[in-house]
């Protein structure tokens, strides 16, 4: 063993290593995308790698290796999750060989997602076991221990991080490579009254579903990250608490060092530890819950409170004692104990009426390709009316002014339907669906098929600049390489668009300006299906042009630059437009929005 | 002893680098260390933090209200918009060039770094207040405003760790060819 300093989501990947993980797949969202990344880049000869082009595709890649008795496991974001339910739910019944884990990471807040939804609220509501870690270290061992559930009870479990846990950093004691355990794989062995779902088998497999998750119930009160900490406390009042707030709980406990309180802290939300907190519940009047999104424990304490007859009051969400959306901060935790407890919180005095603030929220970058091509189809558009449907990636932020240009953005793919529901009602309004390149091949394709067959009359939009930007660079099938650091033919957009049947695809490049707006004009006009490729690398990934200056002698103020374009590279310095060097990419494109080219590359000023 | 430290900033300006190499400083000493910071949406230039926790004692990652020993500030706007962590007796080191965000730009919203400055030393007994541009002009590179801050931090000695401490970490986590621009950058402040 030995110490390391990691991310909840290193440290994750690190574990299912040494627990001898033999494959993972996933697809890239916050606070998901490390743990992958992290296996691609440390995992031995034995493991394979891969982003996979969906989560529902991620999690059938995982099951079928677990079949065979392989470890695998799957990583998504709390919305990946919905995609992946359809294999989930099923394979819950049929369930799995090697160990399974199904890594979901949770946003509270939310900080980068659509919904708050809870994945503890889904392991009930599947029947998969689950743990939620509360600390980047135990993160570590509860993936290990993660592993030895799956493999033992044949179920695949949840592993649900929160987003302060898997991008918290903290030092851990991990094992040695020697220490790493070696998984024997059997390999899948034929026996359809097994693999093959029927009513039939998942109607016995769901009585032995219960069975097992009962068992689990006892077997988990004695797991040693459920527990009770002060369980001797006289006190009345007690806390119970999962997640990262038991680590807020006990910050707070940390600063009231005469309070020995009760704490319960519940690591598997599911099954529940009834037989651990049944004394718990009896041995106090009063407890109150520290959970985000769902109060899933709040409610499991206060039903076994029912069903039992134990009069303790069970406090929470539901009690409307704690916020019931949103991201619990240590701030709301530290008022509410010492709210609970009585005692007076000194307000911090360091800062009382601050002036004003800049809100700054964030933005497509300086010379991201994105907001050309956005404002070739506005200007294009001009005067017509229209539908922008947007869809998820860095391109969602061209809904901010001065451009917005995102009418609608609902979740991955989802741009390309609501673009064909709004015309089949409107057909005089002329609908556009934008979307990324990955978000192309892990969502949309089954969309534009959709919309050629059933004849809509739709432009969309493809925004390929090479990557998937939002999450941090992950590659997919049109950038021809792979997790295992293969290189592979490319998958061409335009070619599957072609072989569905849409007839006119065109690629252009978005700071082409003039073409850019030509093609949409004449694209934009055309009955049916059609589809443009703004195609521009992401400027994050290839190295930057030479920078533009405004040449202060030829600017007359007019501030066009800024109000159409809303570069962050433009700003006003001592009431002159300027262009900030070191954020300029050169891409050109406040060049042709200048009605005096007073705008020219720094060379040629 | 725990010490608590915000850095505060602007997406890409260099705060999580800062971060780093102190928590790695800190662990070469055996000093346990926690640390959070901004990862996503946000950093595509929105206001971003790293919290840096030390010391035994220390369960999460997250700075409560008041429990800042120190903020490193960036930018003076942000620093302003992370004081409500400070301790009423902490200490805060500030860059002093305001960054205008698009969004002011574009509504004419008017802000002032003088104005942020000002309202820092009315409320921080112990301010320290750093001419960035100046230092990176000087130091011929716009990439180090981070270690120049840094250092400027832990001469204040509200971090117990010294310039040979993150030297150390910087060899680590460096490449050679930049060790020298970045030593002299962190002994810039005097
Ligand atoms: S050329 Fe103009 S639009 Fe492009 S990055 Fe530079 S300032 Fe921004
Ligand atoms: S568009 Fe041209 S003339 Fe107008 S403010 Fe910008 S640089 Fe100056």
């Amino acid at each position: 063993m030995h110490n390391e300093f990691m991310m909840g989501n290193q440290a994750i990947a690190m574990a299912a290593i040494a627990a001898g993980v033999n494959l993972v797949s996933g697809y890239p969202g916050t606070p998901s995308s490390e743990v992958l990344e992290t296996v691609a880049k440390k995992r031995l000869d034995n493991c394979y790698v891969e982003w996979s082009v969906n989560e529902k595709s991620a999690m059938e890649v995982a099951a079928g290796a677990a079949y065979t008795g392989a470890r695998t496991m799957v990583t998504m974001k709390q919305v990946g999750l919905n995609v992946a339910s359809d294999p989930l739910m099923s394979l819950e019944y049929i369930g799995v060989k090697g160990g399974m884990v199904v890594l979901v990471a949770d946003d509270p807040g939310p900080i980068s997602s659509q919904t708050e939804q809870d994945t503890r609220t889904f392991a009930i509501y599947s029947k998969l076991p689950c743990f939620d870690p509360s600390s980047v270290e135990e993160a570590y061992q509860m993936v290990i221990d993660a592993f030895d559930y799956s493999e033992k009870y044949h179920t695949p479990v949840f592993l649900r991080p929160t987003t302060r846990v898997c991008h918290a950093y903290q030092s851990v004691l991990i094992r040695d490579e020697e220490e790493y355990h070696l998984n024997s794989i059997e390999g899948f062995v034929k026996d359809s009254k097994k693999w093959v779902i029927f009513p039939r088998l998942s109607n016995i497999n769901h009585r032995l579903i219960e069975e097992r998750n009962d068992e689990l119930s006892t077997v988990f009160s004695s797991y040693s990250a459920n527990k009770i900490i002060n369980k001797d406390s006289q006190k009345l009042k007690a806390i119970a608490a999962s997640g990262i707030c038991y680590s807020y709980v006990l910050d707070v406990l940390e600063e009231i060092k005469t309070e020995e309180i009760a704490v319960l802290k519940v690591s598997t939300p599911f099954p529940f530890p009834y037989d651990l907190t049944r004394d718990f519940l009896k041995n106090h009047d009063e407890v109150l819950c520290f959970e985000e999104l769902d109060p899933v424990i709040e409610r499991a304490l206060d039903h076994q409170c029912g069903i039992e007859g134990i009069s303790c009051k069970v406090r929470g969400k539901l009690t409307k004692d704690s916020i019931r959306s949103g991201e619990y901060s240590i701030d709301l935790v530290r008022e509410k104990i010492y709210n609970y407890l009585g005692l007076e919180l000194k307000e911090d005095k360091a800062s009382v009426n601050p002036p004003e603030l800049p809100v700054r929220p964030p933005v497509l970058c300086a010379g991201c390709p994105h907001r050309a091509s956005f404002y070739a189809v506005k200007q294009a558009m001009k005067g017509k009316k229209t539908i922008y449907c947007g869809d998820i990636g860095c391109y969602t932020l061209g809904n901010a002014m001065p451009l917005d240009m995102v009418d609608t953005c609902l979740c991955m793919g989802a741009g390309l339907g609501i673009a064909q529901g709004v015309n089949h009602i409107e057909p005089d309004t002329v609908c556009f669906a934008f979307v990324g390149d990955s978000t192309f091949f892990a969502s949309a394709i089954t969309g534009v098929v959709n919309a050629v067959y059933n004849q809509a009359d739709m432009t969309l939009i493809v925004l390929d600049n090479s990557t998937t930007a939002m999450t941090g660079h992950q590659p997919h099938p049109g950038t021809g390489r792979t997790m295992m650091g293969d290189i592979v033919n490319k998958i061409s957009i335009e070619a599957v668009l072609k072989g569905i049947g849409v007839e006119v695809v065109k690629t252009v490049d978005p700071l082409d300006y003039e073409l850019a707006v030509d093609t949409v004009k004449e694209v934009a006009n055309l009955p049916g299906v059609k589809a443009i490729i703004f195609k521009s690398p992401c400027i994050a990934i290839v190295k930057p042009n030479e920078p533009y200056k405004v040449c202060q002698g030829d600017c007359i103020n007019c501030k066009r630059c800024i109000n159409e374009i809303g570069c962050p590279a433009i700003f006003i310095d001592n009431g002159k437009v300027t262009i900030d060097n070191s954020l300029c990419t050169g891409c050109g494109l406040c060049s042709k929005i200048c009605p005096v080219t007073a705008i020219r590359k720094a060379g040629e000023a | 002893m725990m010490k608590n430290i915000v850095l505060c900033g602007i997406g890409g300006q260099g705060t999580v680098l800062a971060s780093k190499l102190i928590a790695s400083a800190a662990m070469s000493k055996n000093i346990p260390v926690m640390s959070a910071e901004t990862i996503g949406m946000a950093q595509r230039g929105g206001n971003v933090f790293s919290n840096l926790r030390m010391g035994e004692g220390v369960h999460s990652p997250m700075i409560a209200k008041g429990q800042a020993d120190i903020i490193l500030g960036f930018e003076p706007g942000e620093t302003v918009r992370m004081l409500p962590f400070l301790k009423a007796d902490g200490v805060v080191v500030t860059n002093k060039r305001a960054i205008m965000p698009t969004t002011a730009t574009l509504s004419g919203f008017h802000y002032d770094a003088d104005e942020m400055i000002d309202y820092l030393k009315t409320r921080v007994n112990k301010l320290h207040v750093i001419d960035g541009d100046e230092a990176l002009k000087e130091l011929g590179s716009s990439k180090v405003l981070n270690i120049v801050l840094l250092g400027a931090a832990l001469r204040t000695k509200a971090i117990e760790l010294s310039e040979e401490d993150i030297i150390c970490s910087m060899e680590k986590m460096l490449k050679p060819e930049f060790m020298e621009l970045n030593k002299k950058a962190i002994y810039y402040t005097k």
